[in-house]
């Protein structure tokens, strides 16, 4: 077990150490940061003092091994606009971002896995076609639209709730409705699936033959085996609680990371876009992780892979 | 063989079994979607103004059927440029962009799924590391911390969101090289031996050519939906070029006073991925049930 | 072509996967084959019987070169086999071939089987076009299809013709060894004597050596020269394949001689006591102790060699050899 553990973290930590190979990779690559800040017309000698402030004159591979040890130590370096520390930054922002994700996703396990297990369920009665092509429109129809029509709706037409600004919860109703509907909407398309398969399974039929009641079958047994795909997905929501708002969070002026990260990768502002980039994929392998160790709890096949001689 | 006249008795084609026609809404699907390409290939005969062209005695002008006139059958903007003209062109370029990031993921995670059933060992170990490296971020970040610092040239559009999704094709490819190579044709193949082309380019590849069909097609209204969001957010298309998303993400300043700059666009987003997602469900359904 | 020289010989051949066993546990190496040696002679037959996980098909895959054994050595007309993928392994194949179980995995479902049957002449450069054609022709008939049936798909034939097709293919560059691995199981009965019949046919036609691996005592000796009896990955019994029939030495050898229903022969049947045989868990001394219904303690300490009688006739067991006398098995052990 432990051997296990350990093995899927070192793992999530070269995933890690990825992300950060990547982040430094095409930042740097793209161009010469001091002389973006600076701008083009900038003295020689500032760009020069620019260049040694910020240790852009090492060799690169001295600022990448510097930018890791950084790292390690939880110096995520500076905004290169304001000069405050990018974590600060960053940090400041989620509880904004989570205010939005958070109801988000209660919305979305709430609303999206009873629809697609009732679904599935009743195949091909009216409240499956309706559920799928509620899902199917959910999924096709992009959040920013749907934002903008909510926003041309409720907004502008009703004039019921503000388009956009955080300065009280009626402002965040209508990006979280956003959010939520099209998460449940893929969610119950994922979950109805899930369903259909396992019901489709033969343990099923040898189950509901040898009399069991059909309640305690859907409880018994449908339910925990569509449990474990479905766990990826939410799995994947939870990873992406703090970053799944970007386009969102645009739509409706909300001031959280999303908004943050879109108006630092126009400044061009390194620190800050590295600092999104690390803290998103730290919480998507944490959250991949421990769906990992959950299938290892929930699916007794993948204790341990065989390979079989003949 | 007992067998043999009863089968040779039967036409030499293999009797095809009778289809149903598709439902109606994968009709609607296959109609819309040809209408689409009909315009992004036509674009330039049927589009009645130049993109760019303005007319500034006609600024946000309505629609005909909000009270507009016909010279602009869907309104204007704020500059007077033709909301026709530019939805036209804005379809021809986002199904471009589509099409060529679709296919360039395919081909990407198809080669490097072969390529790690093929190798194992390492570099089937390299290319986990890339899946799970893809699987840890988010593809909207990625894509936006890369074309902001590359700057937006369509090009890179087009590759950058080809990578999207590669990572399923790979899994894909592995899966069922791997499964066609312990037992199977391939091993049958490479038994006869085979090289790795013949293999994989004659034997593999079109055995596994409906799965990944049906992936593109499942991939291909992600990919519209991705390259419209970015250009929402005005870091995809970059003016004068306008695509979908760009479009909708520009109407989005007017959208008390000018609403229909912004709903149509809008609603081809939605029928267009709609569309795909109906035939590709459809496809999935009929090709390879397997799949999810 | 030399009929009698040896063709093939394989020396102490040992195939070891790993295997995980239990939650989270650690990695447990099985020894699907474990010394194997053999000797092939060209244009003869070799069968290889025994139940299913015995090795008998990785060896046979070893045997041919597709996998690379972790001890031993196969030499294929006196030159060491190359390692798999390379170039001069790729060239060997149109001297080697296999058959498989399941003809309808093996064959591609995409293309017609005249095209399948051609790839091999392609790949290997035989021929051009035209004659490559005629070859083809001449391959269907041999395996008793007709050319007609070349434009079929695989799943518009029967089992029986599918494997047929799969023969042709394997036939289409002249090898000198098929590796037929369970080539009948697969296929109705009354289709398995035709194919039987075939083999035995094709290989006067071609003089072609082949190593028939089977669970089939019956079929073995049908086509055999020679046939050897594995048990947990190794040979257990080797000899003619009527005296080994009329009288198995091994006792396992005699369970499985046993097992073929015989009429009028009631009532004597073997049958094994205890747990079938796990490569991952090999008891110790013989493998086949705790089924054995003459082990002595002897058994359980030591695995006995594969060595002639007096008769020439190879046997591994203990008993059999004289080395011990005949007891009456060993208590089973409790915990499984």
């Amino acid at each position: 077990m432990l051997r296990f553990v350990a093995s899927r973290i070192a793992r999530a930590a070269l995933t890690i150490s990825m992300v950060v190979t990547f982040a430094f990779i095409v930042l740097r690559m793209s161009g010469d940061p001091a002389q973006i800040i600076m701008g083009a017309d900038a003295p020689p000698e500032a760009v020069d003092a620019f260049r040694t402030a910020w240790g852009l004159d090492e060799p690169i591979w001295v600022q990448y091994l510097s930018y890791f040890w950084a790292i390690l130590q939880g110096d995520l370096g500076r905004s290169m606009r304001d000069g405050r520390d990018a974590i600060v930054l960053v940090t400041e922002r989620i509880p904004a971002t989570l205010a939005l994700t958070l109801p988000a996703l209660a919305i979305k396990i709430g609303l999206g896995i009873p629809a697609g297990i009732y679904a599935a369920l009743h195949r091909n009665s009216l409240a499956d076609r309706i559920v799928m092509v509620v899902a199917v429109a959910g999924f096709t129809v992009p959040s920013f639209v749907l934002g903008l029509l909510l926003v041309l709706l409720f907004a502008v037409q009703l004039g019921w709730l503000p388009s956009g600004g955080q300065e009280s919860w009626r402002h965040a109703i209508l990006p979280v409705v956003t959010l939520g509907l099209g998460g449940a909407a893929v969610l119950a398309r994922f979950t109805r699936s899930a369903m259909l398969e396992v019901l489709g399974q033969p343990f099923i039929r040898t189950a509901s033959a040898k009399g069991v009641p059909w309640r305690a079958v859907v409880v018994g047994h449908a339910l925990p085996n569509a449990a474990i795909p479905t766990v990826t997905i939410i799995g994947f929501m939870v990873g992406s609680l703090i970053a799944g708002a970007v386009v969102v969070e645009s739509v409706f002026s909300w001031p959280g990371v999303g908004r943050l990260l879109v108006v630092a990768v126009g400044n061009r502002d390194l620190a800050v876009v590295q600092c999104v980039l690390l803290l998103v994929a730290v919480t998507m392998v944490c959250s991949n992780l421990i769906v990992d160790l959950l299938y290892g709890l929930l699916d007794p096949r993948l204790r341990g892979a065989a390979r079989k001689a003949a | 063989m007992p067998e043999a006249p009863l089968i040779a008795a039967a036409a030499v084609a293999p009797p095809k079994a009778r289809r149903a026609p598709p439902p109606p809404l994968v009709i609607f699907g296959f109609g819309w979607l040809a209408l689409m390409l009909a315009i992004a290939v036509l674009a330039d005969l049927i589009a009645p103004y130049a993109y760019t062209a303005l007319d500034l005695r006609n600024r946000l002008s309505p629609p005909v059927l909000l009270g507009g006139n016909w010279l602009h059958p869907l309104g204007t903007d704020e500059l007077g440029r033709d909301v026709l003209s530019r939805l036209i062109y804005s379809i021809r370029t986002s199904l471009l962009i589509a099409f060529g990031a679709t296919i360039i993921g395919a081909a990407v995670g198809t080669s490097l799924g072969f390529l790690a059933a093929h190798f194992r060992g390492l570099v089937e170990q390299a290319v986990l590391a890339l899946v799970d490296f893809s699987a840890s971020l988010p593809f909207l970040i990625l894509a936006l911390a890369v074309l902001a610092f590359f700057g937006n040239s369509l090009v890179l559009l087009v590759c950058l969101l080809g990578l999207h999704a590669w990572e399923r094709y790979a899994r894909i490819a592995r899966g069922l090289a791997l499964a066609a190579g312990a037992q199977g044709y391939a091993a049958a193949v490479r038994g006869l031996g085979a090289s790795p082309w013949r293999i994989y380019g004659r034997h593999v590849l079109p055995n596994i050519a409906s799965t990944l069909i049906v992936s593109m097609t499942l991939a291909f209204p992600e990919v519209i939906l991705l390259e419209s969001g970015l250009s929402f957010l005005g870091l995809g298309v970059q003016p004068p070029q306008t695509s979908l998303g760009s479009m909708v993400g520009y109407g989005r300043e007017y959208l008390t006073r000018a609403p229909w700059i912004l709903l149509a666009p809008a609603v081809t987003i939605v029928l267009t991925t709609l569309s795909v997602s109906l035939i590709g469900d459809w496809l999935r359904d009929r090709l390879d049930p397997t799949l999810r | 072509m030399r009929p009698g020289g040896v063709l093939l010989e394989a020396e102490g051949l040992v195939r070891r996967y790993g295997m995980r066993r239990g939650v989270f546990g650690r990695t447990v190496d099985v020894r699907a084959v474990d010394g194997v040696s053999l000797r092939l002679e060209r244009g003869r037959t070799l069968g290889l019987v025994g139940e299913s996980g015995c090795g008998k098909s990785t060896t046979g895959r070893l045997v041919l070169g597709m996998e690379t054994p972790d001890g031993g050595s196969v030499s294929f007309d006196g030159r060491p086999m190359p390692s798999p993928g390379t170039s001069a392994w790729r060239v060997l194949r149109a001297r080697m071939q296999m058959v498989f179980q399941d003809p309808l995995g093996a064959l591609d479902r995409r293309l017609p089987i005249a095209a399948q049957v051609v790839e091999p002449l392609d790949i290997h450069g035989i021929g051009d076009r035209a004659s490559r054609a005629a070859r083809v022709e001449d391959l269907l008939r041999a395996v008793g299809l007709r050319p007609d049936q070349g434009a079929r798909y695989p799943h518009e034939l029967s089992g029986g013709q599918r494997q047929r097709a799969v023969l042709a293919r394997a036939l289409a560059t002249d090898p000198a060894l098929l590796v037929c691995d369970e080539p009948i199981s697969a296929l109705d009965v009354s289709i398995q004597a035709q194919v039987m019949n075939l083999l035995v046919d094709l290989q006067e036609q071609f003089g072609t050596a082949m190593l028939f691996v089977s669970h089939d005592l019956r079929a073995v000796r049908q086509v055999s020269h020679r046939v050897a009896v594995m048990y947990l990955g190794r040979i257990v019994e080797e000899g003619e394949p009527d005296g080994v029939l009329r009288d198995p030495a091994h006792p396992y050898s005699r369970a499985l001689v046993s097992a073929i229903p015989h009429p009028g022969r009631g009532g004597q049947r073997i049958v094994l006591q205890g747990d079938p045989p796990n490569p991952a868990d090999r008891p110790t001394g013989c493998a086949f102790h705790p089924r054995c219904p003459v082990a002595t303690g002897l058994c359980a300490q030591e695995a006995p060699a594969l060595k002639p009688r007096a008769d020439g006739r190879l046997v591994a067991c203990h008993v059999a050899h004289g080395e011990a006398v005949a007891g009456t098995g060993l208590p089973r052990r409790e915990a499984a």
